[in-house]
């Protein structure tokens, strides 16, 4: 911790008031003055240089910009970066650790689930979501929960593989 | 000792991706991802009105907002020669409106700031007074002889027509139609839709003042188009324009042209001094950005009574909008839309296309499509489908009458084009056997009874891919060869850099299969770029699926070079004659005596440190390649529907996709990419769809309006595999990435006709949306254009 | 894609919350799920003066039966809590059908019940599955609390009959006097989608008799459609087909559909008549589980 200089995610104008905001980022506390109507995905972006998360439309439909927010998936677009003071927000830069691929990262790549990459991340983050709520999902089930994301590249097919083979390999590590 | 070629990655082996690596760890390095130091932020405002003389326009209070840099106009941009640029169609396009607004959408002005949130909040605050001007939102109302003229911008412009264009025989088609049994009459409109990826358009423009140098990141499928363009609009030195087009959030076609945005975000960086980033939201994206198709049709199809078709007819309306900035070769006014019935033996055909302008957003673009080839087999498989129904003939043995058989290749079709390989009736044969296809006329016929509406639809097609050769293709002059160059580095390690630019196709994982094919190196020794111009030789970039065809054949060019001189370099080392060697993969040998051999890796060390007398060092070549012609792929796609009668929702009960497109070079993403074409087909053919209002509007502006399927409606698709290598191909491949946009809408919308063709019904337009499937299905009547709309909903 | 500047206050109590409405004069908007409001901001549809954001002010986050068998739902309940809720789909099986039919499984992390019925969308299912419910919301404002029935709640598009200094707190359904059946369909052309037309359907059986109907529309007018008159001529009866017949078309006689691009008028109460019949034929006491 350092005095040398304090994160401001916008730089604010005379006057302009900001709200100081203390966020757990994929486990690191991170805090910043923010401007109220800075969006999440934008403190994401541009604040804390985490650009995984990306933004594909302006009317909350997508799910490109998906992240975790206390474990539950949330379109960081459609949230204030003031309302996640407080709370534990996991990224797409959160799921693998320094020595591994989280098991759904590898199974994107096995099962050919991306092309662009672009949809990927928070495809990625919904899909975790489901698979720590429902360890065995059917490929129905995975369609319901993947049902706020949308891909042009693949199909899906591809995609529901993936997830079901990252089904398989958390599964047969847990037991 | 030959190496194991799918082991090392080479052709055939399902090599996982290359680019994954990045992507699943969110380290894509997309245009919006990219900072610069100082860089400011642009934001375009839109007119909110489709047709309009622009009276005034108050930017003072945006000027006095603090952080807001700059503020464009069209006057600014007009008074450096930039109000109005070039397009790929031989036409102009208003960067910044001037005298008019010509659609709802188009860019008034431009806000540099420091944020984006600034740049939005000072574009609420410019105003302008617009005069409105009457609206025209279809071709008819554009051809009417007492409509306002959009174009008054252009000297020589009469009226709102683009351009006239005939192709074929109309004296022998017209004589065809006069000694037939039966004619048989579609009229359709393909809606006008949008490639919308999930990425949006977007650029930073980085002049560097000192250097003269401008470093141009843009999400472009074709950087060096980008660099030609800017090189004559912009008239910066060719040499100090760097165009990087990074990673692709998709392209689809919508990333092909050169949008304004890209043009002033150029000139606020020169005038700033700072770079400069743009990226559109969606809505921009959607409204002002390449849209794809809005072509009406009439076709008429003259049959004798044993289904042989004896002539075509088509008259074809195109839909422009404001500009006409199609990205198509020049000399094909409506792109290929004349490879219509390339698959089917046919004598004769003869076709009008008109192109008119409306106040709508400029194009179309090429949709995943190569040029209008959706267009093109969305209309023939639907007139051959409405064909068959009027000749009371079964739809699979009306296509196995008609279709080119195996060995009457090379086939020229009544239109000029000259198809070269497929196995059609094979790939028909095993679509129907695993659609269950013999025993569905009885259980079609059952479930009516019970009340129950099923249906089977088929659409086969071939299509020209991979443009193309220098005698008839070019884009602005520019001929659409491609390249490659590939250096093996002293341990045999080697860099490939190509013309092309992926955007999800995979080229990185591809193009080093098809060296490890040629050369014997491991794919995973070969690292493959693509997208900057400074190092890229020199391509028309990845759309229209010319890649693997022309890009794809550059690659195995270059790498047969650098064999040939590996050879040279194997002898030497060998101590024989080069006549004496031999070559497996990987490896060169001496003939009489196998035991005696180099691999490849030696060869590479031993041109940096023992080379043969006289022999140049390295082992590096390039290759340019002009395809001596497309390449024709073949599809057999058969679909299986249920129709709810009390709400016209329809259900896809089983899709079948037999894909012929020659030799694969990795089968997994031959498979993504035929699944998500036909993602695209279903889409289109169910709700994705753009219209306009009577005033104007753009319904279908965002994603609420427009609508994309999400993987809950999107149905499975079960694949098949037929292979027909491509003769002129180097490793006999052809081009697949949009096969199956082109040939799936027809499949599911001739499938849905099927179930209703008890109420004789024999058309209805797409978007299938439920309504309009349950107004057919009640009225017994067809379908006929866009759904209607009513302004203020 | 950006939101205008605006003031921020989180309260950690409802009575500071009410001040700063009060406050605010009208100025001041409540920020619950945001999914509604946050695209408004960021579409300048909506650029009020203060955001008063209600997240963290503890105790709000529940839906619980009470003894008498009344099901609450405070007003930070999240559309999935009641999506995965085995208790609401034993108990409150309309509930339990609207739920996941919400907006798409994302916004449902967020987005609350009770912020949904005060947003007032005419294509809003909650409003429709409260009205057909009977239900009533709980508000609480400077001078404490009173209760507004649903039917008198919705004033027409996005316009509901809270003052400006007023929170909806909770909202109330009560408890059925038989056993709660029913439904709720909805036709969308693909998940998230605004809808062609819905159909909430509430009864309240003994057997195959119904003691009470509900039923209200979402998509099909200028508000949400409250056709619980119709739906009472199925009380006092057994359900039996000819009787569902003639309430489906009264109910879809009472939609006041607008012909658009999802459909003509005519199409959206042939939507509505068949599921409306659909819904109550399921209900039959045969035909039940």
């Amino acid at each position: 911790m350092s005095s040398l200089f304090e994160e401001i995610a916008t730089p604010p104008g005379a006057g302009i008031p900001v709200t100081r905001i203390t966020v757990n980022v994929n486990g690191n506390d991170r805090t910043l003055d923010v401007e109220p109507r800075l969006l999440l995905a934008d403190l994401l972006r541009q604040g804390l240089d985490l650009t995984g998360t990306h933004k594909g439309c302006d009317t909350t439909n997508c799910g490109a910009c998906t992240v975790l927010v206390d474990g539950r998936p949330v379109k960081s677009c459609t949230m204030l970066a003031v309302q996640a003071d407080g709370r534990e927000v996991q990224t797409v830069e959160g799921l693998a650790t320094p020595s591994e691929l989280h098991p759904i990262q590898e199974g994107f790549k096995q099962e050919h689930g991306l092309q662009c990459g672009f949809c990927t991340p928070g495809m990625m983050m919904s899909a975790k979501a489901l698979l720590e709520r429902n360890p065995d999902p059917t490929e129905d089930e995975i369609r319901w929960a993947l049902s706020g994301n949308l891909c042009r590249c693949t199909g899906y097919q591809n995609i529901v593989k993936a997830v079901l083979w990252a089904a398989d390999k958390m599964r047969a590590e847990t037991n | 000792m030959s190496l194991d070629e799918v082991k090392i990655g080479g052709l055939g082996a399902s090599r996982r991706r290359v680019e994954d690596n990045r992507f699943i760890r969110g380290k894509g390095n997309y245009v919006d991802d990219i900072v610069l130091p100082g860089m400011l932020h642009m934001e375009i405002l839109r007119s909110p009105v489709a047709h309009a003389r622009i009276k005034s326009i108050d930017t003072s209070a945006a000027w006095d907002m603090p952080g807001v840099r700059l503020v464009l106009t069209g006057e600014m941009m007009a008074a450096r020669n930039l109000a109005w640029m070039p397009t790929l169609s031989y036409d102009t396009a208003a960067v910044l409106a001037t005298d008019k607004v010509r659609f709802q959408g188009q860019e008034v002005c431009a806000v540099i700031a420091d944020d984006p949130y600034i740049a939005k909040d000072a574009c609420a605050k410019i105003v302008v007074d617009y005069e409105i001007l009457p609206p025209i939102v279809n071709p008819v109302q554009a051809a009417a002889p007492d409509a306002i003229q959009i174009r008054d911008d252009k000297a020589g412009q009469v009226g709102n027509k683009v351009f006239d264009w005939e192709i074929g025989d109309k004296a022998k088609t017209d004589k065809a139609f006069e000694e037939a049994d039966l004619v048989s009459k579609v009229e359709m409109h393909y809606p006008r839709t949008h490639p919308s990826p999930i990425e949006c358009c977007g650029s930073i423009a980085d002049f560097d003042r000192a250097t003269g140098k401008l470093t141009f990141y843009v999400t472009s499928q074709a950087p060096h188009i980008v660099r030609a363009a800017v090189a004559l609009v912009a008239e910066l030195p060719e040499q100090q324009i760097r165009v990087v087009s990074p990673d692709i959030g998709g392209g689809f076609g919508n990333k092909v042209p050169v949008y304004p945005g890209y043009v002033i975000s150029i000139l606020a960086s020169i005038l700033t001094e700072k770079p400069v980033k743009w990226i559109e939201d969606k809505t921009g994206n959607l409204i002002s950005t390449g849209f794809g198709r809005d072509v009406y049709l009439k076709g008429e199809m003259a049959l004798r009574k044993d289904g042989k078709i004896l002539a075509i007819r088509m008259n074809t309306i195109s839909d422009h909008g404001a500009f006409f900035a199609d990205a198509q070769p020049s000399k094909f006014k409506i792109g290929l839309m004349h490879s219509a019935f390339a698959c089917y033996d046919i004598p004769t055909a003869h076709m009008f296309a008109t192109g008119y302008y409306t106040n709508k957003a400029p194009g179309g673009v090429a949709y995943r499509c190569s040029f209008r080839v959706t267009e093109a087999m969305f209309f023939q498989e639907r007139m051959v489908h409405a064909a068959a129904d009027d000749l009371g003939m079964d739809q699979a043995e009306f296509r196995r009458v008609n279709f080119v058989k195996d060995d009457d290749f090379p086939h020229r079709t009544a239109f000029g084009f000259l198809t070269d390989s497929g196995q059609y009736e094979k790939c028909l044969n095993v679509g129907m056997e695993a659609i269950g296809y013999k025993n569905f006329a009885k259980e079609q016929e059952e479930a009516r009874k019970r009340g129950k509406l099923l249906g089977i639809g088929i659409s086969t097609m071939t299509e020209p891919l991979g443009a193309g050769n220098s005698r008839e293709y070019d884009i602005l002059g520019i001929k659409m060869f491609d390249s490659a160059e590939l250096r093996v580095h002293m341990t045999g390690k080697a860099i490939l850099r190509t013309g092309a630019k992926t955007q999800g196709q995979g080229h990185e994982t591809t193009w080093a299969q098809i060296v490890a094919h040629e050369l014997g190196i491991p794919a995973e020794d070969i690292v493959v770029e693509e997208g900057d111009t400074d190092t890229a030789p020199f391509g028309m970039g990845t759309y229209a699926s010319r890649s693997t065809p022309v890009a794809g054949a550059a690659v195995s060019m270059a790498a047969r070079k650098v064999r040939a001189k590996a050879r040279k370099i194997a002898a030497h080392l060998l101590e024989v004659s080069e006549e004496d060697i031999e070559w497996e993969l990987g490896r060169f040998y001496v003939r009489s005596n196998s035991d005696r051999g180099v691999t490849i890796q030696e060869c590479a060390m031993a041109a940096y440190s023992n080379m043969p007398d006289g022999m140049e060092p390295g082992l590096e070549n390039t290759a340019y390649y002009d395809p001596p012609n497309l390449t024709w792929p073949f599809a057999a796609y058969f679909c299986k529907v249920e129709v709810d009668p009390e709400t016209g929702v329809w259900d896809v009960l089983q899709f079948v996709a037999v894909d012929d497109c020659g030799v694969r070079i990795n089968p997994m993403i031959v498979e993504g990419q035929i699944m998500g074409g036909l993602t695209e087909a279903y889409a289109m053919a169910n709700m994705q769809y753009i219209t306009y209002d009577e005033e104007g509007n753009c319904i279908g502006s965002n994603y609420m309006d427009f609508l994309l399927p999400t993987a809950w409606e999107t149905p499975g698709f079960e694949l098949y595999e037929v292979v027909t290598p491509c003769p002129h191909h180097p490793i006999g491949a052809k081009g697949v990435g949009e096969c199956a946009t082109v040939a799936g809408p027809a499949a599911f919308v001739n499938a849905v006709v099927n179930a209703l063709s008890h109420k004789g019904v024999r058309n209805i337009d797409m978007p299938l949306m439920p309504n309009r499937v349950y107004e057919a299905l009640t009225t017994g009547q067809d379908v006929y254009g866009m759904p209607p709309v009513r302004s203020g909903n | 894609m950006y939101p205008s500047r605006f003031k921020y206050e989180s309260p950690k109590t409802l009575e500071a919350a009410i001040a700063l409405l009060d406050a605010g004069k009208g100025d001041a908007k409540i920020l619950a799920g945001g999914q509604s409001l946050v695209p408004m901001l960021k579409l300048r549809f909506a650029f009020p003066e203060q955001i008063v954001d209600i997240n963290n002010i503890p105790g709000l986050n529940y839906h619980r039966f009470d003894a008498d068998g009344s099901l609450h739902i405070g007003a930070l309940c999240r559309h999935e809590d009641l999506e995965h809720s085995a208790e609401i789909a034993k108990r409150q099986p309309t509930i339990a059908a609207a739920a996941p039919l919400v907006a798409d499984p994302i916004v449902r992390t967020r987005g609350t019940f009770v912020g949904s019925v005060c947003h007032a969308d005419p294509q809003g299912d909650w409003a429709a599955t409260m009205i057909a419910l009977g239900g009533h919301l709980v508000v609480q404002g400077p001078k404490g609390k009173r209760t507004i029935d649903m039917k008198d709640f919705v004033l027409g598009p996005y316009a509901n009959a809270l003052n400006y200094n007023e929170i909806a707190i909770e909202a109330v359904i009560p408890a059925p006097k038989g056993v709660a059946r029913g439904g709720y369909l909805k036709l969308e052309r693909r998940v998230g989608d605004f809808a062609t037309a819905s159909v909430a359907v509430a009864l309240d059986m003994e057997g195959n008799r119904v003691l009470r109907a509900g039923i209200a529309l979402a998509g099909v007018g200028g508000k949400t459609i409250d056709a619980n008159d119709e739906a009472s001529a199925l009380v006092g009866h057994e359900l039996t087909e000819a009787a569902i017949d003639s309430v489906a078309a009264a109910v879809a006689a009472k939609a006041e559909p607008r012909t658009d691009h999802r459909g003509s008028s005519d199409y959206k109460r042939q939507i509505v008549k068949t599921f409306v019949k659909r819904i109550l034929v399921s209900q039959i006491s045969e035909k039940v589980a």
